[in-house]
């Protein structure tokens, strides 16, 4: 199979988050950036497809900091080739990023074999995901919040999740585009020492793309920190101290 | 008067979900405001049954062509699109949900309006719409202005009261002809949820755990609380995505909903998909390493602490006080 991994970064929201002095968007100097949750899901979805029915593995970002490290780490999973597209990420929005990874991936004719897989959501998508942008963009089918892809006939069967537990089966025609929410197994582990090899062995493909015209459509008119309006009862101390007034309360509530 | 708004009624199964009724409640809300009627869109033969229940819409339109039934997203946003202009609709309404996944990003994409994703709030000013989205995993909100009113609002479930959207008045229906092309994304089943050795939407006590957890084996120690307690453990997505307890045990988005007496949320940071399956819990307990996690907001009781140090002291001294 023939399958693109479209990989974003995002705020690590571990560290603290600040509204920049604009008051509209994020403070970048603190930001610390990390792979978005769902795309890890789609690498290692393609990775499982690669190894169960061949084929080769593109992984595809835009232009973000720590980008070249995530893209060595995928190589070093078996990805078969790393492509960065030198136009930041920072402030595009999800229509402008969708045209420009559209117009790379749309630059020749698809195999008919082909797979794009973004991750289903990432917790910036302000104006909407990117999967079924790039579906319509590409005109393609799309399917979202995807935990499983088997390809039969020239086809994939995968599987979307709805709420409770409840899933269901699609049909899908190839090609296509699929928001994956989760794979069939966790994302592998791969050594630090193998990346640092990757590193020195392999290559970052840049392509260069025309910048898109109207990057982030949206007019904000402020961004802030939720008022904890109806913040908790702060239990402080150690954990010894903590779990007596734990217990203070679980009897209060008489749980105990 | 200005243009209509649409909302989008979501049907599974042949019921309706409670964001139709949200949805309904903020639209009617928006609608009053703008000057501008309210109408709902029921597409497929499935959901047709269900238009009498939305009578808290000015007109229910509907399309009842089988193939709308449980078709992918890309159909349902081109019938959507078609009613749009058949009723020269300005705003729509869908859900943020899994069964609406994508459909508002491609009517967007079909309409060139702009879209605003994750709202948990709405107002209209003059002739604008202001729409509160919420980002980051709920760390940071953002007020979006849509200048004309015109554009696709993607509403957060559980952002809205459902009760505002229900009405006993029967609404005028009108069935309309939609486009449906052969879809390139069919159906084939359903497959139920797993029934899991504990069901936890019957739990009253329920120990929840996320990230914070760290391994597999960790997962014992939130075993050994809720076995204490009468409880059950159940998680967050992380843990479920890792294998370490089965889907049956997922609260959330995609997982249950929960409202136990109580919940304790140890280690779970509180993004809104996994708030959305817990909030309604009677007492919540949040106990994470970081003092700005979400989880506190809506929290009755929080500590800022490692829940591996937690977790056993706790264990030891509610098992002492129960004798």
């Amino acid at each position: 199979m023939n399958l693109y991994v479209l990989l974003k970064m995002v705020p690590d929201t571990v560290e603290e988050l600040n509204v920049a002095a604009d008051g509209k968007s994020l403070d970048a100097e603190f930001l610390r950036f990390k792979l978005s949750d769902p795309d890890e899901y789609a690498l290692e979805q393609a990775l499982l497809l690669k190894e169960q029915h061949g084929g080769s593995v593109t992984v595809v970002a835009l232009d973000a900091p720590e980008v070249d490290d995530v893209l060595f780490t995928a190589l070093a999973k078996g990805a078969d080739r790393a492509v960065k597209i030198p136009i930041a990420q920072a402030g595009l929005g999800t229509v402008a990023a969708a045209r420009v990874l559209a117009d790379f991936l749309g630059s020749a004719p698809f195999a008919p074999d082909t797979l794009v897989l973004p991750g289903s959501q990432a917790i910036d998508d302000l104006e909407g995901e990117l999967a079924p942008f790039l579906a319509a963009a590409l005109k393609l089918p799309y399917v979202g919040v995807v935990c499983g892809v088997t390809p039969a006939n020239g086809r994939v069967t995968v599987i979307k999740e709805f709420a409770g537990g409840l899933r269901a089966e699609f049909d899908v025609t190839l090609p296509a585009v699929l928001g994956i929410q989760s794979a069939e197994k966790p994302p592998r582990y791969v050594p630090v020492a193998k990346v640092r090899a990757v590193m020195k062995s392999a290559q970052i493909e840049t392509v260069d793309l025309p910048p898109p015209a109207r990057p982030g459509q949206l007019e904000i008119e402020r961004t802030y920190k939720p008022e904890a309006a109806g913040r908790a009862e702060m239990l402080e101390g150690s954990p010894d101290e903590v779990a007596d007034k734990l217990v203070d309360v679980l009897a209060k509530i008489s749980v105990i | 008067m200005a243009n209509p708004i649409l909302v989008l009624a979501e049907q599974l199964r042949g019921g309706l979900a409670d964001i139709t009724f949200e949805m309904l409640g903020a639209g009617r809300a928006l609608a009053g405001a703008a000057g501008a009627p309210l109408y709902a869109v029921l597409l497929g033969r499935e959901a047709a049954p269900l238009a009498p229940k939305l009578g808290r819409a000015d007109k229910v339109f509907v399309a009842d062509h089988p193939q709308l039934d449980l078709a992918p997203a890309g159909a349902i946003a081109a019938a959507l699109k078609s009613v749009m202009d058949q009723v020269g609709a300005g705003l729509v309404l869908v859900g943020c949900t899994n069964v609406s996944s994508g459909i508002g990003s491609l009517l967007a994409a079909k309409t060139g309006l702009p879209l605003v994703n994750f709202c948990r709030g709405a107002k209209a000013e003059g002739g604008a719409l202001v729409f509160t989205s919420q980002l980051f995993g709920g760390k940071i909100l953002s007020d979006v202005k849509l200048a004309d009113g015109r554009g696709i609002a993607c509403i957060y479930p559980g952002a809205f009261p459902a009760d505002a959207g229900k009405s006993e008045a029967t609404p005028p229906v009108e069935k309309v002809d939609v486009p449906v092309e052969p879809p390139a994304v069919v159906f084939k089943k359903y497959l139920e949820p797993e029934a899991g050795d504990v069901d936890i939407t019957k739990q009253s006590i329920l120990v929840g755990v996320g990230r914070g957890i760290q391994t597999r084996d960790n997962v014992q120690l939130a075993e050994d609380l809720a076995l204490a307690l009468g409880g059950a453990v159940c998680a967050s997505r992380p843990v479920i995505d890792q294998g370490w307890l089965p889907l049956s045990r997922q609260v959330g988005k995609s997982g249950m909903s929960v409202r136990p007496r109580v919940y304790l949320a140890l280690g779970i940071s509180g993004a809104p998909e996994h708030w959305e399956g817990m909030q309604n819990s009677r007492c919540i307990i949040a106990v994470n390493t970081d003092p700005k996690a979400p989880i506190f907001d809506g929290s009755h009781y929080g500590a800022v602490c490692d829940v591996l140090e937690l977790l056993p002291v706790l264990t030891d001294k509610i098992k002492a006080r129960k004798g």
